[in-house]
């Protein structure tokens, strides 16, 4: 009895949607964090937001933690789906009249809609970034050039802190292996490992001279969408898992609200400043 | 407050000949209503306007008509017991409305109150829910303690009197975009879970009344609060976060 009331019930749909929810809103103060790098005007900036990068995709805790990511994107959407389907089926026939503006906010009454477009954002983000990261042959690697004695060079900049010069490798001293590794050609072993330049691909991507401003707008448009949506949901999640006091509801919901604003307009900050004001 | 006003009134009204048949929203007008009769005194001036011309009356759910007995429904203008708060609909006025306004009257749509005539629905599947577990197995056997022997703290007593003003209307169900019955049965799981005499069977009741809940076909819950707003009764969401807690807690047990 009691196993199958928490996977099968009414109730446990609702704990689950309210537990991944809210990890989901953890991972978006996690990742918002990491991208508000982008907005740094140090010159190093690149370097510092590639070496996140890389320490985001290759530490151990960190997998883990985005595999619990993954599952719960999935489990949340589907569990949305099916909670949607469901409840369409308790009512067949729909009332003729209805004001349902009356007693509810619109966000709480289309929680699947924006759900599905917060989701085709993802997949479509998801392949944008986050695939070219990991699967991308043909992924740059962090270059940086300087100018000695009037002659300007390229170089790679490497993880131990070292740099590869580009002609030697244009020269085939060095060859470039798994992507990122950095072989002596001779010897074949591997002497340094450069960063993946994520950053280049990402502000590529918002200055993009033809789409660049759709994507912007775009970008922007969704992240209104996940306020919508964290606007009900972060209140709703506390609520389905029990936690209703007269004592703490105003602030569950005042801190909803404002997470619901602030953390959608910083993300949608970082484009908008990239495609506007970075050079 | 006697207005002493009459209007005149088209009402779009749900017509359907049986659970069977395929309803249909029908048009009638009526002149010379009252402001100071109630939204059923309305429907009977009609049924009299109906029966008068031999047309079949217009079946409705109608028992106290005094707000305490939850047998009156119907979804007025696109709203559970018509444009006010905290009522039934018998409680409701025609002052509520102007002269030659239109008027939507339908019947609680929801797969678990199937409709029998026009505006009439089952609402079994409510008593169902309660006779699962909305009960405290008393000893009846003529040796039962007085109830004020236990003790109660005051704060638990009126959030259990406020769960148990609940009239099982269905206004929850009907104004719920899911058509979820959780209002109610949060209601019921509440007004138990609160007092001492009900806490011995907490357990296994929200367990049994959830269950029943789900096979009944009623949707899930998503927090829109719309049936908060629309429960002639004041029932709070805490109720059904309450119900939430019981039922986790129970199930992990």
């Amino acid at each position: 009895m009691a196993k199958s009331a928490l996977l099968k019930s009414s109730l446990a749909k609702k704990y689950w949607m309210a537990l991944t929810g809210l990890f989901l809103c953890l991972f978006l103060v996690g990742h918002l964090i990491g991208n508000l790098q982008l907005l740094s005007s140090s010159e190093n900036a690149a370097l510092h937001f590639n070496q996140y990068a890389l320490f985001m995709t290759t530490n151990p805790a960190i997998k883990l933690l985005s595999y619990l990511t993954y599952i719960s994107i999935l489990f949340h959407a589907i569990d949305g789906i099916v909670l949607t389907v469901r409840n369409k089926k308790a009512r067949p026939v729909n009332y003729v009249m209805n004001n349902p503006s009356k007693n509810t906010i619109w966000a709480s009454r289309n929680m699947a809609v924006l759900g599905t477009v917060i989701l085709i954002f993802i997949v479509t983000h998801m392949v944008t970034f986050w695939g070219k990261m990991h699967f991308d042959k043909a992924m740059p690697l962090q270059t940086m050039t300087i100018s000695a004695g009037g002659m300007p060079q390229e170089f790679y900049l490497t993880t131990d802190g070292g740099y590869v010069p580009k002609g030697q490798v244009d020269q085939g001293a060095m060859v470039i292996k798994n992507r990122t590794e950095f072989f002596d050609a001779g010897a074949n072993v591997k002497v340094k490992e450069g960063y993946k330049d994520l950053y280049k691909i990402t502000v590529a991507f918002f200055k993009d001279a033809k789409f660049g401003l759709i994507y912007t707008i775009l970008y922007a448009i969704s992240m209104i969408v996940l306020g919508f949506h964290l606007y009900h949901g972060f209140g709703s999640a506390f609520q389905s898992l029990g936690a209703n006091n007269p004592k703490y509801n105003g602030l569950i919901k005042n801190f909803g609200k404002g997470f619901a604003i602030i953390v959608p307009l910083l993300f949608a900050i970082i484009p908008i400043y990239i495609h506007f004001f970075i050079k | 407050m006697a207005s002493n006003k009459n209007i005149n009134i088209n009402l779009k009204i749900w017509r359907q000949k049986d659970a069977k048949s395929k309803g249909k929203i029908e048009t009638y007008k009526l002149d010379n209503v009252s402001t100071d009769s109630s939204f059923l005194e309305m429907l009977d001036q009609l049924n009299e306007q109906l029966i008068n011309s031999r047309q079949e009356p217009v079946a409705f759910d109608h028992d106290c008509r005094e707000g305490i007995c939850g047998m009156c429904s119907l979804y007025i203008n696109g709203r559970a017991h018509g444009p006010d708060t905290k009522i039934t609909t018998c409680q409701l006025h025609m002052r509520m409305f102007k002269d030659n306004d239109t008027i939507y009257v339908e019947p609680w749509r929801s797969k678990a109150f199937p409709v029998i005539k026009d505006l009439v629905v089952d609402r079994s599947a409510f008593e169902r829910i309660q006779q699962a577990g909305g009960f405290v197995s008393v000893n009846t056997s003529g040796r039962t303690i007085d109830a004020n022997a236990t003790p109660v703290p005051k704060h638990d007593a009126d959030r259990a009197f406020e769960a148990a003003a609940c009239i099982g209307c269905g206004a929850c169900v009907a104004s719920c975009k899911n058509g979820s019955a959780m209002l109610f049965v949060g209601a019921k799981v509440s007004q138990y879970a609160l007092l001492p005499q009900g806490k011995v069977e907490a357990a296994d009741r929200v367990l049994n009344m959830v269950r029943q809940m789900d096979e009944e076909g009623f949707g899930n819950c998503t927090n829109t609060g719309a049936c908060e707003v629309e429960c002639p009764k004041g029932i709070s969401l805490e109720n059904i976060a309450r119900m939430n807690r019981e039922y986790l807690f129970a199930s992990v047990k």
